[in-house]
Order: structure tokens, then C-alpha cells, then sequence
């Protein structure tokens, strides 16, 4: 196997060139000082700091949750980009415009808004405290913060995807005497699956490095409702550089291994339903 | 909605303090960092100007100074990090030590100004809502099963130090020196915080707009700004039995103030806190002048009297209190390592 497959555009040693340079600038340089300043700790003082209660509950916690809202997000994600690719209403654009202001909104003023929707005195709050669910200052409330920061991701992966995908190729199935439900689970969801995975991953990725919006509404009681980001920052608060370095190694390492995974599944279904 | 707006008046303040230093440096003879903690925003704000004024008199020479706030853990970091600090203004000594290790403030720097370094002192109360609904009238009211307590987190705020370690005193007062007590006492009123904030304005804000909690337990200058805020209508102060001495400490940063110039009027600055003028902003800003017979009487009522413990007599001072509870594995993550 050569290391580059020919091609007729020229210009590739510039632009690889740049690409590496580029890379390792922004993304690998910083990380791997992060490895490295994780080594500076001795093997005992590393294994006690990442197999401590307080932090295995809060890694348990972060991932847990970040996985549960991506899912969530999934689902409603998909619905939402239905709807504004196949339907034509009133008020459309605004709608599709609004998708993006969890980007756009500081995390900080999302976590503030929706700690003073959901305590118990909130608008939200006082309606669901008759039925005995508490959100705020609990992983419930955290769920809620990380879904609301996802949900753009899912939508703007699926979106452009869907509006490639013809409304005649629904109508060759109906055709072909496909009912409308095989048709939604043989032709449309597989051709989707690559964009959904996509914004599934990124949904996830952007949650289990969220702080901003978490640290308000999370009650940031040690093993019931801590993250792991606040982690990294109470060591950082205690000068502990490498310990924090280490937790922040060990959630990337975690974060790593199940993107590749989302990765592989992804390149699966691309051989398997081609590539859309 | 009130808190909002404060917190808007301190932000534009912040914002326009910032733009004007940076335009006030071309125009200013000499200029000066402060790096300070929380809630000292006002305090140092009408402070500044105080001392701009003292100081052209003294040498004819005009002065900016740039007040830096936020919780005193970053702060501290920040310093070591390279913030040029001329002068550190700190809530409680542990946060000098730390610039102290990090070799950046010569040793012996609480015998450089009156009073080990400490112009003014505050402790620390409880804010309760209007009418004491609870009942809450000392420190073991804060462990029934009834109350739910709101403090912000002592690893990331200097204030929520003092909280536990006033009522890690209290306990051991009642108790007659009894370690083990205090420590479950303290750890009984970890089990009613639903919610810990990283600092001290968090944590007001979680109690004051977010209406949590039954009470909070605050600075004496924070409760009682929220309460000139609010009017008395909506919330009151309950004073403990036994509360601590919380001793602010100040200092110069040698090696910046070496590497600047700025020594004299560094050390300027610290000296005024001490002058008969200053004592009264101390007073008018809620915080415990260190002589009370140079300030008006009017302004003296705002401070009760309270049986004061000094971290010194009962804890062995900073130096030891910090790594022992608040340390990596100390006290206070032990509370939190079992059920």
C-alpha cells in the first residue's frame, strides 16, 4: 500500500503540509502536552486519583448522562429536521433559525435560565414539584442542560441529508408496494443513519465537555450530582496541575474510544447501505 | 429581578472600569493592580478613589488603580500564573501563603503592615426569609432534618472556608474541644446543602432569586448588602451564638512590584487602609473596621456583638487548617467519601 493513492489534482504536499502543521498547532500539540504533564505523577498517585468513589460516580455521571441526552436528542433531532425538510408552514425559517441559539447562547446564561425555570419556585418547577419530580440540583437537571445544548447538532447533521434525499425515492418504494412504515425503516432511516451517528457523536462529544450550563442547574454534590469537568477544576484550583491532567486524560481516552466505535459502526453502515 | 440588576450595575461597572483604566493609563501618572476576592467590588470601587485622592496630595502625582474580583481560589491563580499584581487583597491567609510558595511574596509579610496585615475583619452569619419561618437561631438548627442550608463550595471559595470552619468552632465549643464531634456536626450540615456553588455571589443567588434553601450561611458584608438590597421586608439576619473571625489579609507582591517600580506606592496604598478615612469606608461597606472608636457610631450598629473565635487559637492558623480539612483527602472530602 503507497502512502497516497495517485490523483490527478495536484497541490497535495502543500495542503498536506498545512493540514499537519495546522493539526498539530490546535489539536495534537496541546493534547499531548496533556499526556505528558500527566506522567510527571507517580503510577500510585495516578491509579488512587482514577479509581477514587468520588471520581469513578462522576465519570459514571458524565458519560452516563451525555449518552442518554445524545439519544434523546436523536430522536427528537430527526423529527425535527423532518419537519422543517418535508413540510412547507408558516414561520418555517424562524423556527429553523431558532434551532441554533443553543449555539449561539453563552452556556453560562442556558444554565442560569434553566436552573431559574426548574427550581421548585420556577415556572416549570412549580408544576412539576406537585409531582413529586424534582429537576433542578439533580441528574435530572443535568440531562436537561446537555440536551438542550445538543439538540442543534442532530438537526443540522440529519438536515442536509434529508433534503438530498428525493421524495421520489419514497415514491419508488410505494411503488414497488412498500407499506409507509417499511419504506421509513428500509429506504429512509438507512439512508439517514451515517448523518444521525454523525450528530449523535458530536451531540455526545460537546456534552461530556460541557460546564458551563451543567455547573449551574447540577446541585455539584460530590458522588450524586458532580461532573467530571468540576473535577479538573477543583484540582486546578488546588494548584494539583497533573491530577487534573490526568482525569481530563482519562475522560478524552473514554470520549476516544466510543467515538471510534460511533466511527466504525459508521463506516459498517456505509458499506452496507452505501454511502449517501 | 432586583440581584439581576445588581448584577448588571457590577458587570457595566466592571466593564467600564476596565475601559476606563485602559484609557485612564495614558493619562495617569503612576498605576496600580489590586487583585482582590468576591464581594469587595464596592468596597474597593469607593476605596480607589480614596486613595487617588491621598495620594496626589501626598506627591501631586495622579494614580489609576485596577481592582481585579472574583472567587479568591482563581485568583490566587491567576497571581501565580504571571497577573501583575502590585498588591493582594485576600479573604483569609491561606490564599497569600499559596503566592507566598509560589515565590512570589518574601516571607514575613503579615509583620509588614499593622494588625498581622489585617486593616479590617467580617465573620459569618445567617440569612434567613422573612419572619424566621424555620426558627433558625444557632448553628445546631442547620443540622435538623427540616432545613435545607445553602454555602458555597470551600474547595473553590474563600468564604465557604470560613462557614465550615465557624461551625466546626461552634461544635467544639459546645463540646468542650471534642475533634470527632465537629467533624460529624459539620458533616450533618453537608447533608442539608441540595446545591453547592462555586462562590460566595453564587451561592446568594441561589438562595436569594432562585429561592432555595432555608438559609444561607454568608459573609457578614454580603448578607447585609442583600438585605440593604432587598429592604428587611423580604429576608433577616439571625447571628449565631459563636461565629469566627474571618481576617483579611493584604499584601505587596514583591517580585512584580520589584520588576515594575511600584514598590512606594504599593506600599502606599496598603498603608491608607489603616487611616482614620478608610476605616469609615470599611464601615459603610459592611465590613468590621479594625478601630471602631474612628468611626461613626451610626454606622458601627450594623455589627453585633459575637463571641468570636480566631483561627489561630483554635485551628493552628492557615497554614495548617488548609491542608488538614480543605486539602486533597482532607476533612472535607472525607464527608463526602462516606454516607
Amino acid at each position: 500500500m503507497r502512502f497516497r493513492q495517485p490523483s490527478i489534482i495536484p497541490g497535495f504536499g502543500l495542503t498536506f503540509s498545512f493540514t499537519i502543521f495546522y493539526l498539530s498547532l490546535i489539536v495534537i500539540i496541546p493534547i499531548v502536552g496533556l499526556f505528558i504533564k500527566t506522567f510527571e505523577l507517580e503510577w500510585s498517585d495516578f491509579k488512587r486519583i482514577v479509581t477514587g468513589a468520588r471520581f469513578l460516580a462522576a465519570l459514571k455521571l458524565s458519560f452516563g448522562a451525555s449518552l442518554l441526552a445524545a439519544l434523546f436528542n436523536v430522536v427528537v433531532g430527526v423529527v425535527i429536521a423532518w419537519v422543517l425538510v418535508r413540510y412547507r408552514f408558516f414561520a418555517r425559517r424562524l423556527l429553523d433559525a431558532i434551532i441554533d441559539l443553543p449555539f449561539a447562547l453563552p452556556t453560562a446564561v442556558a444554565g442560569i435560565a434553566l436552573t431559574s425555570l426548574y427550581v421548585p419556585e420556577g415556572w416549570f418547577g412549580k408544576l412539576l414539584t406537585p409531582l413529586g419530580v424534582t429537576v433542578a440540583y439533580t441528574p435530572l437537571g443535568i440531562w436537561i442542560a446537555l440536551v438542550f445544548i445538543g439538540l442543534p447538532f442532530v438537526v443540522r447533521a440529519v438536515q442536509p441529508v434529508l433534503e438530498d434525499l428525493s421524495v421520489d425515492v419514497e415514491e419508488a418504494a410505494a411503488t414497488l408496494g412498500a407499506s409507509r412504515r417499511t419504506t421509513i425503516a428500509r429506504v429512509v432511516l438507512p439512508a439517514m443513519l451515517p448523518a444521525i451517528l454523525t450528530g449523535f457523536s458530536m451531540a455526545f462529544a460537546r456534552a461530556v465537555g460541557e460546564y458551563g450550563s451543567v455547573i449551574f442547574i447540577a446541585g455539584n454534590i460530590p458522588r450524586k450530582t458532580e461532573i467530571l469537568p468540576l473535577l479538573i477544576v477543583f484540582r486546578l484550583e488546588e494548584r494539583e496541575y497533573a491530577a487534573a491532567a490526568a482525569i481530563a486524560a482519562v475522560m478524552l481516552t473514554v470520549s476516544f474510544v466510543i467515538l471510534l466505535a460511533i466511527n466504525l459502526i459508521q463506516a459498517w453502515s456505509n458499506r452496507r447501505f452505501g454511502n449517501v | 429581578m432586583k440581584l439581576n440588576r445588581r448584577n448588571l450595575i457590577f458587570t457595566a461597572a466592571l466593564a467600564a472600569s476596565v475601559q476606563f483604566g485602559g484609557i485612564g493609563f495614558a493619562f495617569a501618572q503612576d498605576a496600580l493592580n489590586n487583585v482582590s476576592y468576591d464581594p469587595t467590588r464596592e468596597l474597593y470601587r469607593e476605596y480607589s478613589e480614596h486613595f487617588a485622592k491621598v495620594w496626589k496630595e501626598k506627591t501631586g502625582r495622579t494614580v489609576e488603580v485596577s481592582n481585579s474580583h472574583g472567587g479568591s481560589g482563581a485568583q490566587v491563580r491567576s497571581v501565580i500564573e504571571g497577573l501583575p499584581a502590585d498588591v493582594v487583597t485576600f479573604p483569609l491567609e491561606g490564599d497569600v501563603l499559596a503566592i507566598e510558595q509560589a515565590g512570589l511574596i518574601e516571607p514575613g509579610w503579615q509583620n509588614e503592615f499593622p494588625a498581622e496585615s489585617s486593616p479590617y475583619t467580617s465573620t459569618i452569619v445567617f440569612l434567613v426569609r422573612a419572619g424566621n419561618p424555620k426558627q433558625i437561631k444557632d448553628w445546631d438548627d442547620l443540622i435538623r432534618d427540616d432545613v435545607q442550608v445553602i454555602t458555597p463550595n470551600p474547595k473553590t471559595s474563600g468564604g465557604a472556608r470560613w462557614n465550615y470552619l465557624a461551625a466546626w468552632a461552634y461544635e467544639l465549643e459546645r463540646t468542650g474541644g471534642d475533634q470527632e464531634k465537629a467533624k460529624e456536626f459539620v458533616a450533618s450540615i453537608y447533608r442539608n446543602v441540595p446545591v453547592l456553588d462555586t462562590g460566595a455571589r453564587g451561592s446568594t443567588n441561589t438562595f436569594v432569586q432562585n429561592k432555595v434553601g432555608d438559609v444561607l450561611i454568608a459573609w457578614e458584608n454580603e448578607a447585609l448588602l442583600s438585605l440593604k438590597e432587598f429592604g428587611t421586608g423580604e429576608y433577616e439576619i439571625v447571628v449565631p451564638s459563636v461565629s469566627i473571625l474571618a481576617e483579611v489579609k493584604v499584601a505587596i507582591v514583591d517580585k512584580n512590584v520589584e520588576a515594575k517600580g511600584t514598590r512606594e506606592i504599593a506600599q502606599a496604598f496598603l498603608e491608607e487602609l489603616y487611616s482614620d478615612e478608610s476605616q469609615k469606608i470599611f464601615a459603610r461597606n459592611f465590613y468590621r473596621p479594625l478601630y471602631p472608636e474612628k468611626v461613626d457610631s451610626e454606622d458601627l450598629k450594623a455589627f453585633p456583638e459575637v463571641k468570636l473565635i480566631k483561627i489561630g487559637d483554635v485551628f493552628g492558623g492557615w497554614a495548617k487548617a488548609q491542608p488538614e480539612h480543605f486539602g486533597d483527602g482532607g476533612i472535607f472530602d472525607q464527608i463526602y467519601s462516606k454516607d
